[in-house]
């Protein structure tokens, strides 16, 4: 199937914020709510079937031009059928101070390392996670370094010896 | 100034004089830096040359820890390990700018330069440092190492 053709089949099984396509890139923006319904639906439709997840990250969009007073963030999420060989890219947008996403890796087990980087970089939750802790930094650092208002110079105390 | 005094200068000289041509390196290579540390190492450069041709994998074992490449948060108490580990005398040198200041890893993940966890004795700027600007660092080591007030 073709961009349009996947964004098709998503909306007429699905409710969908919006959809579209640029330079082959198909879209779709769903809500946090629908967010579970659609993903299993593209996982396990057979003319969908996108049985592998990318890549799972997130967007800041605090002081974006024309986005500073919707939802700060936008968490990602890029299919991939390797049976068909299409692709398609699933967005929903959370609050700051709801910043809490149903967890996908129920659906593809790689999603739970790609979470566990959304929480360390972005600060946003996955609820149902098996074991949500900061991936790549650690334990006792304070705060989410890629958040846009995480000042570029901040210096973090150093961790003792390890033990 | 006693035949003490006298004698025990000379004896520090003398053990300066072996001690700057026996080096043990500890070379704890985390970055590309390790591309230059090994051009310096083999025989182009030879740096057998200057007594420090024979690195040791244990810190044990080392007297000069070489640190080569950036230094992480979180391989900072790695580091600082090691260098706990290293038996009396030692010395260490920061290869590279990553380990001198940061270099241009001004962000959250990176040590601010070395000194900031462990005692530096000599930088070698550079990013990465030529081999000439190694075998530099090393021979003003070995000047510090001759120099300096021996403890045995």
């Amino acid at each position: 199937m073709d961009g349009a053709a996947v964004l098709d089949a998503i909306r007429q099984r699905a409710d969908v914020v919006e959809t579209h396509a640029h330079r082959g890139d198909a879209t779709v923006v769903v809500t946090r709510d629908a967010l579970p319904r659609v993903l299993a639906l593209c996982r396990d439709a057979p003319a969908l079937a996108f049985d592998m997840l990318m890549d799972l990250t997130a967007v800041d969009y605090l002081k974006y031009p024309g986005r500073e007073d919707g939802p700060r963030f936008e968490v990602v999420y890029h299919l991939y059928s390797l049976v068909h060989n299409h692709r398609v890219r699933i967005k929903t947008r959370v609050d700051e101070d709801d910043a809490v996403v149903p967890s996908a890796v129920g659906l593809w087990p790689s999603a739970n390392w790609f979470e566990r980087e959304v929480w360390d970089m972005f600060g946003v939750r996955f609820s149902g996670h098996p074991n949500l802790m900061r991936l790549l930094l650690y334990e006792e650092f304070v705060g989410h370094p890629l958040r846009k208002d995480y000042p570029i110079d901040r210096r973090q105390p150093l961790i003792g010896p390890a033990q | 100034m006693g035949i003490g005094s006298f004698f025990t200068s000379k004896l520090d000289e003398a053990i300066g004089w072996a001690r700057k041509y026996s080096i043990f390196q500890y070379p704890f290579v985390t970055a590309c830096c390790g591309m230059e540390y090994m051009a310096t190492a083999c025989s182009h450069y030879d740096i057998d040359r200057f007594g420090a041709g024979l690195p040791r994998f244990s810190p044990r074992q080392a007297d000069v820890l070489f640190v080569v490449g950036t230094i992480s948060h979180k391989m900072a108490p790695v580091l600082k390990r090691v260098y706990d580990q290293m038996t009396e005398p030692k010395w260490v040198v920061a290869f590279g700018v990553c380990t001198c200041t940061g270099g241009f890893y001004n962000n959250y993940a990176t040590v601010q330069g070395i000194d900031t966890i462990i005692p530096v004795d000599v930088y070698i700027p550079g990013c990465p440092p030529r081999p000439e600007s190694v075998i530099d660092g090393l021979m003003k080591l070995q000047d510090k190492i001759a120099t300096q007030t021996q403890r045995y």
